[in-house]
């Protein structure tokens, strides 16, 4: 028995050499080559708004927009917690759930006025799987236009404008969705600005 | 909607086209044949023997085999429950967890979730453990239970392949071998394309940042991308993040997300081949992968559909129209096609990652993906998903010798009382452990409604029932993923979750590896007329037949009580 747990324990030594340290080591070389921003998250430079310092943020972390002047991504059940963020994780089935749609759908429209309650899009009203989705659609994007164009005093053009431009394309028109990275449309929006 | 059908085809048609070539790579690099890595491993992996004293070449019993096994085992069991619990006073942890934020009966349930290759992850990755109990014990657990599994698996293709003997070869020889040259290149080439897409790897502690509106927003990462890599080759799914795939810095992409459900099927798909090589039977190989993928296709499908559609009850009570189908708990860069088919594949192969909450996936979808685990031989975890298909075939042989009146044999080797025994055991045992304790989890709740739907759940009704015969069934799978609705961090959940995980990860592996060598040693009876042939459509669909049954019969209240009460209620 001690003759096969030396031998069990030296050869899982040897494999955490291997596993863990070998392994980590290779990658983190990679990433300093290879990885945006050398494997730390990529990150988007902007000045934030509340002092205008100059700040970034990580670009596939979704972020809490409030205000009218810039777009809004999907609602989020962990409200952006980037600690430990989370789905709402509630049934279709379950009674409560509905409410919170609902109350969402009312405050969407109220700051919409313009829009009808058929035309906004089901991902504005239900959380994210992992309450930090970066990206919306864009026809979500759209149906904000008008609200950002007119808290701005911009023409709406311009904005749609900004929107197709920051659109991604699926790789060959064939795989994937087109996605717009909420961050940077309201990074290059403050931009327009000056 | 017609891109995202596209690329859930697409991704299952590479994910087969790639398996077939990694079996018979597998199948050569268990065979001892040259393989292109030799240079490299055959020198790392003799020093490896030699150092721990090990003779890689000695033919074993299958009680040699299975005590090394357990042994190993044991000592992993050792290391990482006192890592756990003594992690803050250890190297890398930038983060400054609290020596208290994990508990001793978490950290007693982690080690054992990850030991059994099930991830149940009862516990929040980045607030409550430290950079190196993720990469030294969870990531290594990772690789070397893969392994392990693996390697149990190449000992039930010894036991075919051999003309009365009693050996099984060698377990320490299979399992270095799928650490070394099976896991570790495929998880480096993974890895390296991940970070490329932006997964990060990192030792520096969680960003801290002013959002644009002005806001501070602390962003936990890590060195995800190596984690990640054997979480989804090595069969796994335990993640860095608590969202698991769902998490913009663990699935940040479409194209990383296409390569993540790639490395789902990988290995246990290419399992099946390497079976078909290794005892050089490619016809019957590829009759139990077409099982297997009718049976996937089967729960996928129907998922497909609903999710498509959404849920319905948006549109008639709220009127908002679900245009690209459900949308709570998906991530818009996925898509709903794109997150019920994770989730289908992710229980028909044994991993549990997830790229969406599976708590707000449509009844039907949640259905299949309780059937997938109750099944658990649909490819299944790695090396043990064949391992259960094993044990349907040895069911299947007596069945269909029983219905012809002949004497069942299995690739020349007579099935007897013993060897059924064992079968029904393995086979009755896991419905046993995914409905008793359901049971008797829905009785402790029953005894005080209220103080329990308070503690345990966020969701109310009949979901609740289907959130408890979730849990065991993902335990007993050895699948590991969740519904996250539920506080899995209080102790009667960890206790339960670990025991039964124990249960049914050790109790099968012993009983199909006695069967291996108990028919390993039997007389070779050469092939007749008599002969019932396995490797044809009709015995294939008997095996599935037998599935269905098992499976069907065992659970067919359960799942009226939980998953198809709500489907009438939302419909």
């Amino acid at each position: 028995m001690i003759h096969s747990v030396l031998q069990s324990l030296k050869l899982s030594l040897l494999l955490l050499i291997l596993l863990c340290v070998v392994y980590t080591l290779i990658l983190l070389g990679f990433a300093q080559v290879i990885a945006p921003n050398h494997g730390e998250g990529s990150v988007i430079h902007y000045t934030n708004n509340a002092n205008g310092d100059s700040s970034y943020g990580f670009y596939n972390i979704g972020q809490d927009f409030t205000q009218d002047k810039y777009f809004w991504g999907r609602p989020s059940a962990s409200y952006y917690n980037a600690m430990s963020p989370s789905a709402s994780q509630l049934s279709m089935t379950d009674s409560a759930y509905l409410d919170t749609l609902k109350i969402r759908a009312a405050y969407f429209l109220s700051k919409n006025p313009t829009v009808s309650l058929k035309d906004i899009p089901a991902e504005l009203i239900t959380a994210s799987g992992s309450g930090l989705d970066p990206d919306i659609r864009v026809e979500s994007a759209l149906i904000q236009a008008k609200r950002v164009a007119s808290a701005r005093g911009i023409s709406i053009d311009k904005v749609n404008k900004l929107i197709e431009d920051n659109t991604s394309k699926p790789w060959l028109g064939l795989f994937g969705i087109p996605t717009i990275n909420v961050l940077k449309l309201n990074v290059q929006l403050d931009a327009l600005k000056s | 909607m017609n891109s995202e059908l596209f690329g859930v085809i697409v991704t299952f048609l590479v994910s087969v086209a790639l398996a077939i070539p990694l079996g018979k790579y597998m199948a050569n690099v268990y065979s001892g044949k040259k393989t292109f890595l030799d240079f490299l491993f055959n020198g790392i992996e003799n020093f490896f023997y030699k150092l721990s004293g090990i003779n890689a070449q000695e033919a074993l019993s299958w009680r040699q085999n299975l005590y090394a096994f357990l042994v190993l085992n044991l000592v992993w069991f050792i290391y990482g429950f006192v890592v756990l619990n003594f992690q803050t006073s250890l190297p890398l942890n930038p983060d400054h967890i609290a020596p208290d934020a994990l508990s001793p009966i978490a950290a007693f349930n982690t080690t054992i979730s990850f030991l059994a290759n099930c991830n149940i992850q009862n516990y929040t990755g980045t607030t409550q453990l430290t950079y190196f109990s993720q990469i030294f014990v969870l990531s290594f657990f990772q690789f070397v239970t893969s392994a392990a599994g693996l390697a149990i698996g190449v000992l039930i293709f010894k036991s075919v392949v051999n003309r009365s003997t009693n050996n099984l070869g060698n377990f320490y020889y299979y399992f270095v071998r799928s650490c070394t040259r099976i896991l570790f290149p495929i998880c480096l080439v993974v890895a390296i394309l991940l970070m490329w897409q932006g997964v990060p790897m990192t030792f520096k502690d969680h960003g801290t940042i002013k959002t644009l509106e002005g806001v501070v927003q602390t962003v936990a990462r890590g060195p995800v991308a190596g984690f990640l890599a054997i979480k989804q080759i090595g069969v796994n799914g335990g993640g860095w993040f608590g969202p698991n795939s769902a998490h913009p810095f663990e699935n940040p992409t479409y194209f990383t997300n296409t390569i993540e459900l790639i490395s789902i099927f990988l290995i246990p798909m290419a399992f099946v081949f390497a079976f078909g090589f290794f005892v050089n039977q490619k016809k019957f190989a590829a009759m139990i992968f077409g099982v297997m993928t009718f049976g996937t296709l089967l729960l996928l499908v129907p998922s497909l559909f609903f999710e498509s559609k959404g849920n319905t009850s948006i549109d008639k009570k709220i009127g908002v129209a679900q245009v690209h189908g459900s949308t709570e708990g998906v991530e818009t860069r996925f898509g709903a096609l794109s997150t019920s088919f994770w989730a289908i594949t992710t229980t028909a192969v044994s991993n549990g990652s997830e790229n969406g909450a599976i708590d707000s996936l449509h009844p039907i979808t949640i259905t299949s993906a309780l059937l997938a685990m109750m099944i658990n031989a649909l490819f299944g975890g790695a090396g043990v998903g064949f391992m259960y298909y094993y044990m349907f075939i040895i069911i299947s042989i007596f069945v269909a010798g029983l219905m012809v009146g002949r004497s069942p044999e299995f690739m020349g080797k007579k099935i007897e009382a013993k060897e059924m025994k064992i079968a029904v055991i393995v086979i009755l045992l896991h419905p046993l452990l995914i409905l008793v304790p359901t049971a008797l989890t829905t009785f402790v709740y029953s005894l005080n409604t209220d103080a329990y739907q308070h503690a345990w759940f966020i969701n109310h009704g009949y979901h609740t029932f289907t959130e408890i015969l979730y849990a065991y069934s993902s335990s007993t799978a050895n699948n590991g993923s969740a519904m996250g609705g539920v506080n899995y961090g209080l102790d009667y959940w960890n206790m339960t979750t670990a025991i039964v995980i124990l249960l049914s990860r050790y109790i099968p592996i012993i009983g199909a590896v006695a069967v291996a060598g108990s028919l390993a040693t039997k007389k070779y009876i050469p092939t007749s007329a008599g002969t019932l042939a396995v490797d044809s459509a009709t015995f294939s669909v008997i095996v599935f037949s037998i599935m269905v049954i098992v499976a069907a019969l065992s659970f067919f209240p359960a799942l009226v009580l939980g998953p198809f009460a709500e489907f009438f209620t939302c419909h």
